[in-house]
């Protein structure tokens, strides 16, 4: 185990014992209170074992010892064997300090002073006595088995012969024998007279018996600990049939057996692999990153001046581009899977949130977290902390009603609220939801229509009015609270996951809760997308994006006041954006039946066709943060450098139509779509 | 050799995390699960070789979740590794006769986890 990660290792075990003290604290104080129940008393039993468990495998044997008193005493508790009075609550209070004072003590590496906890150890004892005085003795963490070293090798007969039930608790003789054969040479017969006839043969009974002959250093207490767990599930005989010399070897070893053992080496080791994990600087990795980026970007250049020869010419340096390719794809995947890591690192810091907070707002809060293993880009990562550490306030402080509130809409007194993460379709989707009270659209359209957010004559879609809530300076909540409702939340959480190259969304029901969904890039550095030609314009349209690709006929394009141009698909009305409007780019087809119309699709937005002039192909293009460098533009997510060496910028397809929507009222002109003032569509923002 | 896939089961994540580097360092898969409840729904999608469960556990504790997938044709035949204290005797044998196929006594080291390991899933 490599120091760094068992450090790792300490810090995540400290932090859990913070955690879990906290919830022996609140466990108690609610015994206190007089929530006398079994699971209240078992929650506390868990921390301290827990505490106890983890801080043996670290060898910090005083805390161990102590939080073993403690469990002793719980355990008790838990039984019914001592009554959790207000004295015996006192004292397991104090106890619980001294424990976190035990625990702090480890983590700083000073020591606490000599007999600190004596006293309370005494009065714990006296507490819980007699039965502590009989309870088990503290495990000591087992030293490392040391290598029975005898000078001779001995052979054993061991005669087993298990019982019909063998197989129940998933026990396999062969891997016994295998364990057997990793101590030496085995050599076996097999006893096959307990086999009954066919027709009485029950297929998940174990008839077999074998006497095997080992020829081993190891001692009998490792033969024995093979069969540790069927002990009491055969008959085991393990005897010595004579001493074997070393040097005299194999051949009075094999007095009766015909194959001859080896020299017996124990080989114990086999099965280990050495530990393989390497801790690298993360601007190690990101410049790996880039110059791999850069490399993508050579690797476009030269299999477009590939493209220019002709094919004959030179066949080899065309299939040899096309390995490049590939190879350099592997490459790319491999380099960002070392940014990978899963999602439970900033999902673990949620419960403590969670609970702090419901203590404080005085509501029952339940946390369900699935799918912390979700793996995502690191970057990612730290910062999903930010805007989730947001939605749970939210979620907590205006989704999740009071108990007594909960109970009258006959729901029950607990809330939950879910956090989970899965992988998507080549995204990542977080979703937090609650089981509250729901979205009020009618205040929010009220709200909104009090602020100017949303034209009184405007009649937005109940999705709309959900999306109000992203707003700059929103708030539905008259008084402003602790916890959140400043007004300033959502639109910086939008903000920030739309920095993240990501989405957000929710969905709610009035009374049922609301859900939050987040569908973020597994990685920010490399986008798969199709080059587009808007005028002399390039543009990238991410891929994952992409519906189809056509070239309507001028029938089915049909005018919309206030909407623009709709093109029919199948039935369907997809409304069309013209990059060459949106961008203000002279020169580009006006005509979509003579451009192209590539439809596309985002989460929040629906379909929409984009006008274009000519698809040119598509490419891996390395992002390149257009805020870092310029600023951010809605309806761009970022630019790339294109194997021509010419810039190109990456389309954010949700922020395109979001130019569309009431959602962004931010301050705009319409330059794209000249329509009535009144209607919320017509406002956009290019800034 | 095809990877062997582990499935620990602890409320702690120090525990998960323990045992779930150390397998992982010796070649094996791990997933990890807090509760019984969350096992069985991950097995379902995740057939693993082999289940280490912590035996104290909220929402379904690990004597229960032995229970169940005993009970259940497709996971009878999977090892069942439980991890014991030395006073945790009596949850041992409750254990042991729900189907267990072995178990490790913490603290352990990471040899011994990885020995234990590979006895019973060979």
């Amino acid at each position: 185990m490599t120091t760094g990660h068992f450090d790792h290792l300490k810090a995540t075990y400290f932090q859990e014992c913070g955690e879990l003290l906290d919830s022996a604290y609140a466990s108690l104080t609610a015994l206190d209170e007089g929530r006398q129940d079994q699971d209240t008393i078992h929650a506390i039993f868990r921390a301290f074992h827990s505490i106890k468990g983890g801080g043996g495998a670290f060898g910090f044997d005083r805390m161990v010892a102590f939080a073993h008193v403690l469990e002793t005493l719980l355990d008790l508790v838990r039984d019914g064997r001592i009554a959790a009075g207000a004295p015996v609550i006192a004292l397991l209070l104090r106890a619980t300090d001294a424990l976190s004072d035990l625990v702090a003590a480890e983590r700083t590496a000073i020591p606490a002073r000599e007999g600190f906890e004596d006293a309370l150890l005494v009065e714990l004892a006296a507490c819980a006595s007699p039965e502590l005085a009989q309870a088990n003795p503290i495990a000591q963490p087992p030293a490392r088995e040391a290598p029975q070293h005898t000078e001779d090798a001995v052979l054993y007969e061991i005669r087993f012969t298990p019982h019909v039930l063998l197989y129940r608790n998933a026990n396999e003789p062969l891997l016994l024998i295998r364990a057997l054969n990793r101590l030496g040479e085995t050599t076996l017969c097999v006893d096959l007279s307990r086999l009954p006839p066919l027709e009485q043969l029950e297929p998940e009974h174990a008839y077999i018996g074998w006497t095997m002959r080992l020829s081993t250093s190891a001692g009998p207490a490792r033969i024995e600990e093979i069969f540790d767990f069927v002990s009491d599930q055969c008959d085991l005989v393990i005897e010595p049939v004579e001493a074997v010399d070393r040097g005299r070897g194999t051949q009075s070893a094999a007095v009766d057996t015909a194959t001859a053992p080896p020299p017996p080496a124990p080989r114990r080791g086999e099965a280990h692999v050495a530990p393989t994990t390497v801790r690298v600087d993360v601007q190690k990795v990101d410049r790996l990153v880039n110059l791999v980026g850069e490399l993508v970007i050579n690797q476009a250049m030269l299999v477009q001046l590939g493209a220019l020869l002709p094919p004959d010419l030179c066949p080899e340096l065309v299939g040899g581009l096309a390995t490049l390719s590939q190879h350099l794809r592997e490459l790319q995947e491999g380099v960002m899977a070392i940014r990978t890591q899963p999602v439970g690192s900033v999902f673990s810091r949620m419960p403590r949130l969670v609970r702090e907070l419901s203590a404080q707002l005085g509501k029952d809060v339940h946390l369900a977290i699935a799918g912390e293993g979700t793996e995502i880009d690191k970057t990612v990562i730290e910062q999903l902390a930010d805007p989730l550490t947001h939605l749970l306030r939210n979620a907590l402080d205006h989704g999740i009603e009071t108990p007594e509130r909960r109970i009258a809409a006959g729901k029950p007194a607990q809330g939950t609220v879910r956090l989970t993460a899965e992988h998507c379709s080549g995204r990542i989707v977080i979703e937090v939801s609650d089981d509250g009270r729901g979205i009020d659209r009618e205040r929010v359209l009220a709200r909104a229509r009090q602020r100017g957010l949303v034209p009184q004559a405007a009649t937005p879609s109940e999705e709309e009015i959900d999306n109000l809530i992203f707003l700059p300076g929103f708030s539905t909540v008259e008084v402003v609270s602790d916890v959140s409702g400043r007004g300033v939340g959502m639109d910086v959480v939008r903000r920030n996951i739309q920095a993240l190259g990501g989405r957000i969304t929710v969905h709610s029901q009035l009374g049922t809760g609301s859900r939050f969904v987040l569908s973020l890039p597994l990685t920010l550095a490399i986008l798969d997308g199709m080059i587009v030609a808007v005028g002399r314009e390039r543009y990238i349209v991410p891929l994952t994006n992409i519906i189809e690709s056509l070239r309507p006929k001028s029938v089915d394009i049909h005018p919309v006041v206030g909407c623009g141009e709709v093109v029919a698909i199948r039935g369907d009305y997809v409304p069309l954006i013209y990059l060459s409007r949106h961008f203000d780019i002279p020169g580009a087809a006006t005509d979509p039946s003579r451009a192209m119309v590539v439809v596309v699709e985002s989460e929040s937005s629906g379909q929409v066709g984009l006008v274009v002039d000519e698809l040119l192909g598509q490419q891996q293009v390395v992002v390149k943060s257009l805020e870092e460098n310029y600023g951010a533009v809605d309806g761009v997510g970022g630019a790339t450098i294109l194997g021509n060496g010419r810039v190109a910028l990456i389309l954010d397809v949700a922020g395109l139509r979001g130019g569309q929507m009431p959602a962004t009222s931010g301050a705009g002109r319409s330059p794209n779509l000249p329509s009535a003032p009144a209607s919320p569509a017509a406002v956009s923002t290019i800034h | 050799m095809t990877t062997k896939r582990v499935m620990t089961v602890d409320d702690s994540k120090t525990m998960r995390d323990m045992v779930g580097f150390t397998l992982r360092s010796a070649g094996f898969t791990v997933i990890a699960a807090e509760d019984g409840r969350q096992a069985l729904g991950l097995l379902a999608g995740n057939p693993v070789d082999v289940i280490i469960t912590d035996l104290n556990m909220p929402v379904m504790d690990g004597v229960a979740l032995i229970r169940a997938l005993r009970a259940d044709p497709r996971w009878r035949a999977l090892p069942i590794l439980m991890l014991t204290t030395e006073s945790d005797a009596s949850k041992k044998s409750e254990g042991r006769s729900a189907g267990a196929t072995g178990w490790i006594v913490k603290p352990f080291s990471p040899d011994k986890l990885i020995d234990v390991v590979n006895r019973v899933c060979g």
